[in-house]
């Protein structure tokens, strides 16, 4: 589904940077690949890359077949709407929005029917187990409630690839045990996830896990 | 991305800050309510102008000779010619004309009986004037009693006399039904009119007009003083410019018009004093708004990196991050326009209403103004616009936490 062919990523500053070398990773339909490897390693922008939120230098990159290196700006900005679903560390929900608003931002940018935006919106919330706190804004929920009304924003366009970089990053044990109980459910319902984590409590979790050290992917088997 | 979406999202960032919206648009409130009222000012008092249009003061022409001119070397030299009422009156454009003149009666007092009253003052020292048949036309004179010396008293120099209703009074004559007489030194003259008012030359009513004829026989008036015209509505202008060549066509130099000003003149003054002002201000008041717009929007366009790192990645493309800060702005711009323009439009009826005005305003105006701070906020909003659609979405994600 995600095909990843002599990746290369560089940065044009002086000395340039290789945060990306080589990088050939196949990811299936229903996989969970966990990215581990130390900090500056390249782990957020091999994420980035997928997320086609930034261009590779070299290599090919193709998602469900469809080769995103050579798409325009306006259509990677539509891949995102459709097929991508992103989690961050800091979860990124809008202050001024409830919960509910939240997760309803998502179809905005997709092109989808304004009807039924709310109901779907709200089918998503139920599925994080997190309904009750709709109206809630995102400063009066804790951590946990906060990143997971982010889960239910990236699915809300049911997405084919979920990214998650360091999802558990800002939380403590028990929410992040619900996470992955909550990961643990998507996978059963098929979707793809790839998180980047730099916790081998959490990668373990992955039914695969590959390993970046200086912008070179290897895939360590468990 | 639907144009619905676009709105909303605009509007809930707007929405989120109210306070910072408010005093944002102050500035364009200010400038846009400064133009509207001056506008609106401006016309209202030009209206005014117009509306306190005067046909007795726009119709009216005073031709006299100009001071120290009228004596020259020695030698006599009457600038305004006797016929001087028959020469305007073949102008076209004149309604009425006459000629005026002060008569030196050398001191002799005036009085209405023949008998020396010691107790009472009967005599009473009164100027007295010499005119032309058609001047009581010309002054728009309105008759208490009697009548108006016609052109025949003047031909044969019949001593008879017009009173002014203040003059009369003076000397103790209410009425003509008992053909009263008056003395000037000891010359008897028929009081066969009393004027009870003018519309011009209003010093006729405190004094005691002669025919012209009369003052040159018994006094030797060398020649009227001034000619008054009352023109048609409209032809002050070409009188103005003709008068003096009908009255003296070998030196027409030697004469001055004093004529209203031109009523369009004049409202073109007013505008253009109360314009040149108060449009800059408003001018410098929309500025000011427009840079205030600009720096907010450019603040909170930095303030929501995180924000535009999000929608990217949620699958915004650079135009619609461009549209929604170009809509806030806009927004912004268009309720300063709004605002703006009803304080403007209330500021006209406040003043209007204080000096009993008529409030008036071009349509466009209150329409114009809106669209006008609308301008203003799109124009404001362009730079900070362009800056977050510039934006990288990974650098805009890692810099703010939204």
């Amino acid at each position: 589904m995600v095909e990843v062919g002599g990746l290369g990523r560089t940065y044009g500053s002086d000395p340039p940077v290789e945060a990306l070398r080589g990088v050939d990773l196949t990811i299936q339909r229903g996989d969970w690949v966990a990215i581990v490897g130390p900090s500056g390693s390249g782990k957020s922008t091999l994420l980035n890359v997928l997320g086609c939120l930034d261009r590779p230098t070299s290599g090919s990159f193709h998602i469900d077949g469809v080769d995103a290196g050579e798409l325009s700006e306006d259509e990677r900005a539509t891949l995102r709407a459709r097929k991508i679903g992103f989690i961050f560390q800091t979860f990124h929900l809008l202050g001024h929005h409830t919960a509910l608003e939240n997760v309803m931002l998502a179809e905005v940018y997709a092109g989808g029917e304004r009807a039924g935006r709310r109901e779907r919106a709200l089918a998503a919330l139920e599925r994080v187990g997190i309904e009750q706190r709709r109206d809630f804004l995102p400063t009066k929920l804790s951590g946990g409630e906060q990143q997971r009304v982010a889960i239910a924003r990236a699915l809300v366009g049911s997405p084919t690839l979920l990214l998650c970089d360091e999802p558990t990053g800002n939380l403590d044990s028990v929410n992040t045990e619900s996470v992955l109980s909550l990961f643990h459910e998507l996978e059963k319902d098929g979707l793809t996830l790839v998180v980047i984590t730099h916790d081998e409590e959490v990668a373990v979790h992955a039914k695969r896990i590959v390993r970046i050290v200086d912008g070179r992917l290897s895939e360590v088997t468990k | 991305m639907e144009l619905r979406d676009l709105a909303a999202e605009a509007a809930a960032g707007l929405l989120a800050r109210p306070a910072r919206v408010g005093l944002t648009v102050l500035g364009t409130v200010i400038g846009i309510g400064a133009l509207v009222a001056t506008l609106g000012l401006s016309k209202t008092a030009s209206n005014q102008i117009v509306g306190r249009f005067d046909a007795v003061a726009a119709t009216d022409v005073v031709v006299s000779p100009v001071p120290g001119t009228q004596r020259s070397g020695g030698s006599v030299t009457n600038v305004i010619p006797w016929d001087a009422e028959a020469r305007i009156k073949r102008l076209n454009g004149v309604a009425a004309a006459g000629t005026l003149a002060d008569v030196d009666v050398r001191g002799e007092l005036v009085r209405s009986v023949p008998i020396n009253d010691p107790q009472g003052q009967t005599e009473v020292q009164l100027p007295v004037r010499a005119a032309s048949p058609g001047l009581w036309r010309a002054v728009r004179a309105k008759l208490v009693a009697g009548r108006l010396p016609d052109i025949g008293h003047s031909a044969r120099g019949n001593r008879v006399a017009v009173l002014g209703v203040n003059a009369a009074r003076r000397i103790g004559i209410t009425n003509l039904d008992q053909q009263p007489a008056i003395f000037i030194g000891d010359r008897l003259y028929q009081v066969i009119g009393l004027v009870g008012s003018v519309g011009r030359q209003p010093s006729l009513l405190g004094s005691l007009t002669i025919p012209n004829g009369t003052a040159r026989k018994e006094f030797g008036l060398a020649s009227p003083s001034s000619v008054q015209i009352e023109t048609k509505i409209g032809a002050v202008e070409l009188i103005v410019r003709q008068a003096p060549v009908a009255l003296s066509p070998s030196d027409p130099s030697l004469l001055r018009v004093a004529a209203p000003p031109d009523p369009e003149k004049l409202r073109g003054n007013v505008q253009n004093d109360l314009n040149a002002l108060f449009l800059l201000l408003g001018g410098v008041s929309l500025l000011v708004g427009a840079l205030g717009i600009a720096n907010v929007t450019l603040v909170s366009v930095l303030e929501r990196v995180g924000e535009i790192g999000l929608r990217r990645a949620l699958g915004a493309a650079r135009r619609h991050i461009a549209a929604q800060f170009l809509i806030e702005s806009t927004v912004m711009g268009l309720l300063g326009g709004i605002v703006g323009a009803s304080l403007g439009v209330l500021v006209i009826v406040g003043v209007a209403a204080s000096r009993t005005w008529t409030p008036v305003l071009d349509p466009w105006v209150p329409l114009a103004a809106p669209l006008a701070g609308a301008l203003v906020g799109l124009l404001s909003g362009t730079y900070p616009s362009l800056r977050a659609a510039a934006m990288e979405p990974v650098e805009a994600l890692r810099a703010g936490t939204t």
